[in-house]
This record gives C-alpha cells, sequence and structure tokens, in this order.
C-alpha cells in the first residue's frame, strides 16, 4: 500500500529526513517511535503533503502510484488521513460543515452523489458514538476552544467519518489520560481492515498496548535506526532511546 | 443647478433652496449648515482625522440634489432589500421619501416613526430637541452641508419603558435616475428612558453610477435604554457615502451599533458615542468587505465621560485586489470616569498583496482606575488552517472561502436579531465566495 524508498526531506534548506525506508503493507499497522526531534512528525506531514517540506530525493508510492505529485487535498481523496499532533482550531467554520464538506469531497472525487446535511448527520451520529463525543460539539468551531483530548477525539471522529484507507496517527495519544486513550485506541481498532492500514507515531509504548502493532520502527534524527517487532516497543519502555543512538552514534 | 461642493455657489444653491415651503426649524438650521460649510468646506488629508481618505475625487464631481425620481425603480430589487416585509419601513428612493412604498401602519403603540417633513409638526418637540444636539453643523465639512440641506429623513421616538421588538427600517435606495445626484438625510432617534428598540438603517445602490449619500444620525438614548442600530452600507459602486452617527447616553443605558460595509467607491462611516451617564454601555461592531479600488473608512469614537461604563468593539475587514480599508478606533476616557471597561479589537483579513489597510487604535486615558485593551491584527489566510482543511480533501479554493467566511462570522454573529443576521451571513458569503451555504 505505502512504499517510502530512501526518502531525503528538508525545511527551509535544511535537510531533516535523511533517508527513509519504509514498506506498508494492507491490513498492517506501524508503530513509528522516536525521541523529540528526530523527525516523526515531519514523516507524517510529508506523508499528508505539506507544502512546507520539500522531498530532496527518494519516492513514496501509495497504492502504486506517485504519492509526492499529489497535492494534500487530493491524497486526503484517495484514502490519505493524518491525524494531527496539533489538531488546527478554525473559528468560524462548524465542526458539522467541516466534516461534510470533507466527506463530500472524497465522494465527488469518486464520482459519487453527495449527500445532503439530513444524511450526512445521521451517518456522523453514529461515528460520534465510537469516540463518545457529544453530539453538541459538531455545533461548534473546529477544534475552537477544544481540550487537548476534545481535539484529539476530533481528530479520531474526522477518521471515523473519513473511513481512510491509509492513516496516520501523529501522536495521536499525547497528552491523553487513560480513558481517553482507550476510547481513542478503540477508535483506531474499530476501523481496521483487511484492506486498510495505519502508521501510529508514538512516543510512548502505552498506545501500543491498546493498539497492537505488527512493525515498530524507532526514528533518530531523521533515520529509522531500528524496526522490530511489537516486542522491541517494550523494551525501548524499559531501555529509552540512548542505547540505540548510542550504537548508532 | 449643480455645482461642485467645494464652490461658493453651494451656499446660493442651499440659502434659495430655504424656500418659504420649508418649515422655519429647519430653514433656520439650513442657514447655519450653509454659513459653517462655507467656514470649513471639505476636510483635506492635512486633517488628521482624514489622513488616510481623500475627498478630493468627491469634490471634483457637480452633484445636484436628488429629486426622488423613482420611475426606474423595479419592485422586486426594493422588495429584496426590504428585509422583512412586515416591518414599519420608511423608503426613501433618489433621495426623497416614497410614502406609497413605506408602511408604518404596523408600529406598535409607544413609538413614533416619521419622516423628516411630517416630524417638523407632528414631533415638533423631538425635532427641536434633537436636530443640532449631538451632530452641530459646526462639527465638520459634512454634517455642515447635511445640515444645509436638510428636508429628508426620519425621526424615531420612542416613549419611556416602551419595548419594541420589531425593528424599523429606514431603506435609502438609488436607482440610475439618481446619477450624479446627491441626498443628505439627518436621521432623529431618541430612545426615552428604559425604552428598547432596534433601527435599521439600510443603504442600497441599484446603479452603478457615480452619486452622494451624507447622511448624519442624532442619537439620544435615555436613562436605562437599550438602542439598537444597525447600519448596513451596500451602495453601488460608482457611489461616495459618508455617514455620521453621533450618539449620546444616559445613565445604565446602551447603544448597540452595527456597521456593515461593503459597497461604495468611497466610503467613510464615522460612529461616535458619549457615554454620559454612570454604569452605560456600548458595542460597536462592524464588518467592512472591500476589493476593486473600493476606498472604505470606519472612524469610531467612544467618549467615557461617566464612571462604571463599558465598551465594546469589534472591526473586521476583508479586503481583496486594490482595496483600501481604513480603521480609527479612538477610546478617550475622562479624568473622572474611573472604573472605566473597555475592550477593542480591529483584526483585518488582505487577500492580495496590492489591498491595503491603515488601522489604527486611538486609546487616550485620562482616569487611573481603568481597564482598557485593544487588539489589532494584520494578515492572509492562515496557512496552517488552509494545509488542515486540504489534508482533509477539502479542495484549496474552497477551503480558503471558507476561510475567508469563517473571519467574518464571529462578528456577524454578534447581531441579534435574526433576519437582519441571516441576511447580512448571505451577503458576506455571496461577497468572497461561491459556496451556497456554511451551515449545517
Ligand atoms: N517547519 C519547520 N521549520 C523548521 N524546522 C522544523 C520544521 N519542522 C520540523 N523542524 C525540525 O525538524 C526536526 C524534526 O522535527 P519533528 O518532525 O517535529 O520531530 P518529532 O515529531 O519527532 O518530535 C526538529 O529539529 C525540528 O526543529
Ligand atoms: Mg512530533
Amino acid at each position: 500500500m505505502l512504499e517510502i524508498r530512501d526518502l531525503h526531506a528538508a525545511v527551509d534548506g535544511t535537510p531533516i529526513l535523511k533517508g527513509i525506508t519504509l514498506t506498508v503493507n494492507a491490513g498492517e499497522v506501524h508503530a513509528v517511535m522516536g525521541p523529540n526531534g528526530s523527525g516523526k512528525s515531519t514523516l507524517a506531514q510529508v506523508l499528508a503533503g505539506h507544502p512546507a517540506y520539500e522531498i530532496t530525493s527518494g519516492e513514496i508510492l501509495y497504492k502504486g502510484e506517485n504519492l509526492v505529485e499529489m497535492e494534500a487535498e487530493e491524497r486526503a481523496q484517495q484514502g490519505v488521513f493524518l491525524a494531527f499532533q496539533y489538531p488546527v482550531e478554525i473559528p468560524g467554520v462548524s465542526n458539522a460543515y467541516f466534516l461534510r464538506a470533507a466527506y463530500n469531497a472524497k465522494l465527488k472525487a469518486a464520482g459519487k452523489e453527495e449527500v445532503d446535511p439530513m444524511e450526512f448527520l445521521d451517518l456522523v451520529e453514529e461515528k460520534l458514538k465510537l469516540v463518545d463525543m457529544d453530539p453538541a460539539m459538531l455545533h461548534r468551531s473546529v477544534n475552537a476552544g477544544f481540550s487537548g483530548g476534545e481535539k484529539k477525539r476530533n481528530e479520531i471522529l474526522q477518521m471515523a467519518v473519513l473511513d481512510p484507507t491509509l492513516a496516520i496517527l501523529d501522536e495521536t495519544d499525547s497528552g491523553l489520560d487513560i480513558d481517553a486513550l482507550r476510547i481513542v485506541a478503540g477508535g483506531v481498532n474499530a476501523l481496521k481492515r483487511p484492506d486498510n492500514a495505519a502508521i501510529v507515531v508514538t512516543h510512548y509504548q502505552r498506545l501500543l498496548n491498546y493498539i497492537v502493532p505488527d512493525q515498530v520502527h524507532v526514528l533518530a534524527g531523521g533515520r529509522i535506526v531500528k524496526s522490530g517487532g511489537k516486542e522491541l516497543a517494550l523494551e525501548l519502555e524499559a531501555r529509552g532511546y540512548d542505547w540505540l543512538l548510542e550504537a548508532v552514534a | 443647478m449643480s455645482t461642485t461642493l467645494s464652490a461658493p455657489a453651494l451656499l446660493e444653491q442651499a440659502n434659495h433652496a430655504a424656500a418659504a415651503d420649508v418649515p422655519a426649524v429647519l430653514r433656520a438650521a439650513r442657514a447655519e449648515g450653509a454659513e459653517q460649510f462655507a467656514a470649513l468646506g471639505l476636510p483635506t488629508t492635512k486633517n488628521e482625522d482624514w489622513h488616510y481618505t481623500s475627498v478630493s475625487s468627491l469634490a471634483a464631481i457637480p452633484f445636484a440634489p436628488m429629486t426622488g425620481d423613482d420611475s426606474d425603480l423595479s419592485p422586486d430589487a426594493l422588495a429584496e432589500h426590504r428585509l422583512d416585509a412586515s416591518w414599519p419601513t420608511l423608503v426613501f428612493v433618489n433621495g426623497v421619501y416614497q410614502p406609497s412604498l413605506s408602511d408604518t401602519s404596523a408600529l406598535p403603540a409607544g413609538i413614533r416613526v416619521l419622516p423628516l417633513g411630517d416630524a417638523v409638526s407632528a414631533l415638533g418637540d423631538t425635532v427641536s430637541r434633537l436636530l443640532g444636539s449631538t451632530a452641530p453643523a459646526s462639527r465638520d465639512g459634512f454634517t455642515a452641508l447635511n445640515a444645509s440641506f436638510l428636508g429628508e429623513g426620519a425621526v424615531v421616538h420612542v416613549a419611556k419603558e416602551m419595548v419594541i421588538d420589531t425593528p424599523v427600517h429606514l431603506l435609502y435606495v438609488t436607482t440610475d435616475a439618481g446619477a450624479n445626484g446627491m441626498h443628505h438625510p439627518r436621521v432623529l432617534m431618541l430612545a426615552e428612558r428604559h425604552a428598547k428598540a432596534t433601527v435599521v438603517e439600510s443603504w442600497v445602490g441599484l446603479t452603478e453610477q457615480p452619486y452622494f449619500t451624507n447622511a448624519v444620525a442624532e442619537v439620544v438614548v435615555e436613562d436605562g435604554a437599550t438602542l439598537t442600530h444597525l447600519k448596513v452600507q451596500r451602495e453601488g459602486r460608482g457611489a461616495f457615502h459618508v455617514a455620521t452617527i453621533e450618539a449620546t447616553q444616559g445613565r445604565d443605558s446602551h447603544y448597540v451599533s452595527f456597521c456593515f460595509t461593503t459597497g461604495g467607491a468611497l466610503s467613510r462611516s464615522t460612529i461616535s458615542t458619549l457615554l454620559n451617564g454612570a454604569g452605560c454601555g456600548t458595542t460597536l461592531n462592524g464588518l467592512t468587505m472591500l476589493d476593486g479600488a473600493q476606498h472604505g473608512d470606519v472612524q469610531t469614537r467612544i467618549e467615557h465621560a461617566q464612571p462604571q461604563c463599558f465598551s465594546r468593539e469589534i472591526y473586521k475587514s476583508i479586503l481583496d485586489e486594490h482595496s483600501h480599508g481604513v480603521f480609527n478606533g479612538k477610546v478617550y476616557v475622562h479624568p473622572i470616569a474611573q472604573q472605566t471597561d473597555g475592550k477593542q479589537t480591529n483584526n483585518t483579513l488582505l487577500l492580495s498583496k496590492t489591498a491595503q489597510v491603515d488601522a489604527k487604535p486611538q486609546l487616550e486615558i485620562f482616569a487611573d482606575d481603568v481597564k482598557c485593551t485593544h487588539g489589532a491584527t494584520v494578515g492572509q489566510i492562515d496557512q496552517t488552517a488552509l494545509f488542515y482543511m486540504k489534508s482533509r480533501g477539502v479542495d484549496a479554493d474552497t477551503a480558503r472561502q471558507l476561510l475567508t467566511y469563517a473571519f467574518a462570522a464571529d462578528v456577524l454573529e454578534t447581531i441579534e436579531n435574526e433576519t437582519v443576521r441571516d441576511a447580512l451571513e448571505l451577503v458576506t458569503l455571496h461577497r468572497f465566495t461561491s459556496l451556497a451555504t456554511v451551515t449545517g
């Protein structure tokens, strides 16, 4: 589904990703871990198509197509979804409207009929239960004045509505208490299917008690310095990152 | 006869117009206006308050007083601008009050709404009390000019303790027949103590031709009264629009103003209120949306003259293409106005590199126990929000439009009357977007 080959990316001329190679197959969950500043969010943003990051070399294939060539909105319409580490507040645009605009954009790209507000409401109400969100949140502006946990849940709600093929969750667990973490993880697990995949970026092993990864990758200094099975996460939890960083230094 | 506004012949014209059929009270005011105008003339950019707005293009056009010719007025176009046909409405077409298009039969007891001409006799006391009281002819050239042509306009008088829920609408329409014309309506509003009412003033241009609106409103809000005054400026693209609103407030009163500006080649709205009784307050909000080569200037002045008063102000502008927006928000706090609570916010969204804004807060505070804050921002579309929307599949164009609308939405939400709010939301939506709706 996703093939990243020797990916190098820079921001304002400063190289940040320095040769990432990663393959994610349908049905898999990959965890990307690593210390602060190692490039996890950069990788996530690059996959989502943020224009600030320049791909200096390497390639990204998504369902066999060159992802780098696609605009962010096109990627989303093709099923790529990024749950932001820092979800953006959009005062003045209601959650309900935003969700429907996103949902319809995807339908339209697939050549399907758009849904009207009433139909859409039925669909959303079901998804709201998945993340245990108050329907009143639909009528508030997107993320505006939401607590940290509400913002993260809202990301998962968007994900649930858009039903992505490739979901990338960037530290969706950070700052969540254990109940919120369970809800978020439950949402992710409920959406898991043989024909989709997820990349779960996290700083802590804790989330991986709830979302069990097929593979764990450790990112440091813009490179994947170690990959392994789910037990690697436990080892990182016990030993920290330093031993790995020393090994590659 | 037409003449440019700077010419002395204008005096002649005004005096001439002050013929025998004009009531004495107006005749006297006209004479004073003409005299003051001769002395003051039109402001130049050397005048600090007019630094960013030059009226030289206005002064160069020979405008003739409008005649009220309504022969080319389309009933459908008029209907569209009524907001709610059931509201008591005075309609002015090309500068002149039109009884046949107006209807105040739905007015409840306790509120009087009359065209200025009728009010001179029917509400003589109100007219003599208010006329020239908050906006004397000596105020500036435009006010003097308005006085020198006194005749059209309206009087709204709300008797004490009357709470009037239905808004009163004063609707001024200019058509092609009004091209190269000018009109100088004067509105007098009095909310007696503990009264409550809403007045909407709409300025609509159904022509691209140049014409000149020079309006003055004098507003008195007595103790405990609440007056909501919504100004909707949708003049034609060739129009010059100058509006001066001068309010004065009694103890515990509330003057709520919204200034919506989207039309005109050159417009200038001055909204000024004197907080002249303890515990009173004002809410002055507004939205300006310009494009092309439009110039839109909003000046507000809040004068805290008594203790424990509050003022709340949110002004937003969306400027596209080569337009030029000006905002000057003055807050003056007298030494005795302790415990003043003032807050001013001014945000501008620039949609093009060539759009220009001159915005300044001007706080002059002479009391020591006050809380006055102000914040101003000028920016472009938020790229972070744009990317966030795109990352959800919303195309860049739609995302930009949504963000533009959203910028305006929160200030529009402060309009309490739902009909006006909905109407202005729609105007705003259509101004810069192709979206049909943003609700649901
Ligand atoms: N937009 C940006 N501008 C400048 N530097 C950036 C930008 N984004 C990321 N970086 C830098 O790239 C490095 C990796 O950041 P990031 O991808 O956010 O790491 P992580 O998510 O692993 O904590 C850091 O040194 C950070 O300062
Ligand atoms: Mg990060």
